[in-house]
């Protein structure tokens, strides 16, 4: 079995363009959920999001790419391009053949996808755009950066609602162990703010009015947010023949399905999860300093939550420090385990926890060790990535610090 | 305040959302009916409320969503948005 390393990071959320950005705001505990650009008409019932704010899609494409791709894989492909920099990997000769593309969507192209749907149905104009399909399908982001890197191995996008992301991490990661691939580009991106989406998750009532209080007592719902979070994850030892700087370590991942509801989570199938992870891991409960808590903010999530790290961890769940880092990038969806992961692996590398923001007052139902509102130092070497999704299907990564 | 009377027009056009979203008889739906004993979940009770709000004419707050335990309470809870709505009305609207 191959070690597999982390040896680039890329980010674009509503905490900024880029890693660096991002870090300052996450350990300053800055909320990045304000009011949308758009506030709906009539207004949606919730009127803060979490969009990319300083996100300028022609920084970064010409006026001709924008044509081709949407937001949702923009996001995607400037968070893979730092991650590929900061690597310093180049795609050359086998490697080419040995490198995978795994991304997370979990709706795609949806501003494509709508105005597709205005033209048919509110203009009664047929035509739709030509490139709605290559500009909505999941894979766009996907395709681009294999495109754009010239990786020719295996390349793909998984569709888990909010554990897309989590299992294209899983997926790479396990890959490279196993030795099937040498380096992958795996990560995930969403792009959350078109109206007929935000209509469908106003409809749902799951939308906090104003911000989301993860594991606070007074929580009403989730924030939306957009953006990307891309890893380069490669073989140990090629990472350390070619000399580059290496960000910390992938050492396990669990998924399980709750076989329970639609959308009604359960302690089961994320215990189970987590519980395989760490498995998988090699480790002991023991072990873990940190989760990046799934920590949505509703009422529902972080109460099962909290009882399944509880069930798994035992006693070691009164110590180890948990947030949710959505309390300021917003609830990313597909790319929610792809950021976290980047905040995990940032809060190893700087013993730096970033805390759950907008906390006001501890609930029983959630007695964990929360860092609220302020980021805690704490010895850091192993930390746990939680993803929960409608569907009933969990996703949770082991993280190691780059010490050893 | 006179007590409200058992069934009326609004009791029973409650009573004939909710069946028709559960997809299930209107006479298997009665007043003392829980939502647990119809089998009603959160995902049915949004679907529920989100037919109420077109029929009645009223918007449900989400925290009256994730109160509603019975169909007693989800008449009652109706009936108290139908009347501040008519209170509110200016005086000639419909």
């Amino acid at each position: 079995m191959n070690r597999v390393a982390v040896t680039g990071l890329g980010l674009v959320c509503a905490l900024g363009n880029t890693v660096a950005e991002s870090w300052q705001r996450l350990i300053a505990g800055e909320c990045r959920i304000l009011p949308m650009r758009d506030p709906g008409s009539p207004p949606y019932k919730f009127r803060n999001g979490a969009e990319a704010w300083d996100f300028k899609p022609l920084d970064h494409f010409t006026e001709k790419d924008l044509v081709i791709l949407e937001r949702f894989a923009l996001l995607a492909v400037v968070a893979a391009r730092e991650a590929v920099a900061q690597s310093g990997i180049r795609f050359e000769g086998d490697l080419c053949d040995r490198s995978a593309v795994i991304t997370g969507s979990s709706v795609g192209g949806q501003f494509t996808e709508e105005e597709g749907y205005i033209r048919l149905y509110r203009e009664n104009n047929p035509k739709v755009a030509p490139l709605t399909i290559p500009r909505t399908m999941a894979n766009a982001g996907a395709s681009r950066i294999s495109l754009e890197f010239g990786i020719h191995g295996p390349a793909y996008t998984i569709a888990t609602a909010c554990s897309s992301s989590n299992h294209a991490l899983g997926q790479a990661f396990w890959m490279i162990r196993n030795g099937q691939i040498t380096a992958a580009i795996a990560g995930g991106s969403e792009a959350v703010f078109a109206e007929g989406l935000l209509r469908a998750w106003e409809a749902m009532r799951v939308v906090a009015p104003d911000v989301c209080r993860p594991f606070s007592a007074d929580r009403k719902g989730l924030s939306l947010g957009e953006g990307a979070g891309m890893l380069l994850l490669e073989n140990w030892n090629h990472a350390r023949a070619r000399g580059a700087a290496i960000l910390g370590e992938v050492i396990g991942f669990g998924m399980s399905s709750d076989a329970h509801h639609i959308t009604q989570p359960c302690v089961e199938g994320p215990a189970k999860a987590i519980d395989w992870a760490i498995r998988d891991a090699g480790i002991s409960p023991d072990q873990v300093d940190y989760i990046n808590a799934h920590g949505t903010g509703t009422l529902a999530n972080d109460a099962i939550e909290t009882q399944a790290i509880r069930t798994v961890l035992g006693r070691r769940a009164d110590s180890v420090l948990v947030s949710s880092t959505k309390s300021m990038h917003g609830h990313t969806l597909g790319a929610a385990g792809a950021i976290e992961a980047v905040a995990c692996l940032l809060t190893l590398k700087h013993g730096l926890v970033p805390p759950t923001v907008n906390f006001t007052a501890p609930d029983p139902a959630c007695n964990l060790n929360i860092v609220a509102n302020e980021a805690a130092r704490a010895p850091m070497h192993i930390a746990l990535s939680n993803t929960f999704a409608f569907g009933g299907l969990n996703a949770t990564l082991v993280l190691k610090g780059p010490e050893d | 305040m006179p007590e409200q009377v058992e069934t009326d027009a609004l009791a029973e056009k409650v009573i004939r959302v909710i069946a028709h979203t559960q997809r299930i008889p209107p006479e298997s739906v009665s007043l003392d009916s829980t939502f647990e004993a119809l089998k009603i979940d959160s995902l049915d009770g949004i679907n529920i409320v989100f037919e109420l709000e077109k029929e009645f004419n009223i918007e449900i707050p989400d925290d009256g969503v994730q109160n509603l335990r019975s169909v007693r309470d989800t008449i009652e809870g109706v009936r108290k948005l139908v009347r501040s709505k008519s209170q509110t009305a200016p005086p000639g609207a419909a």
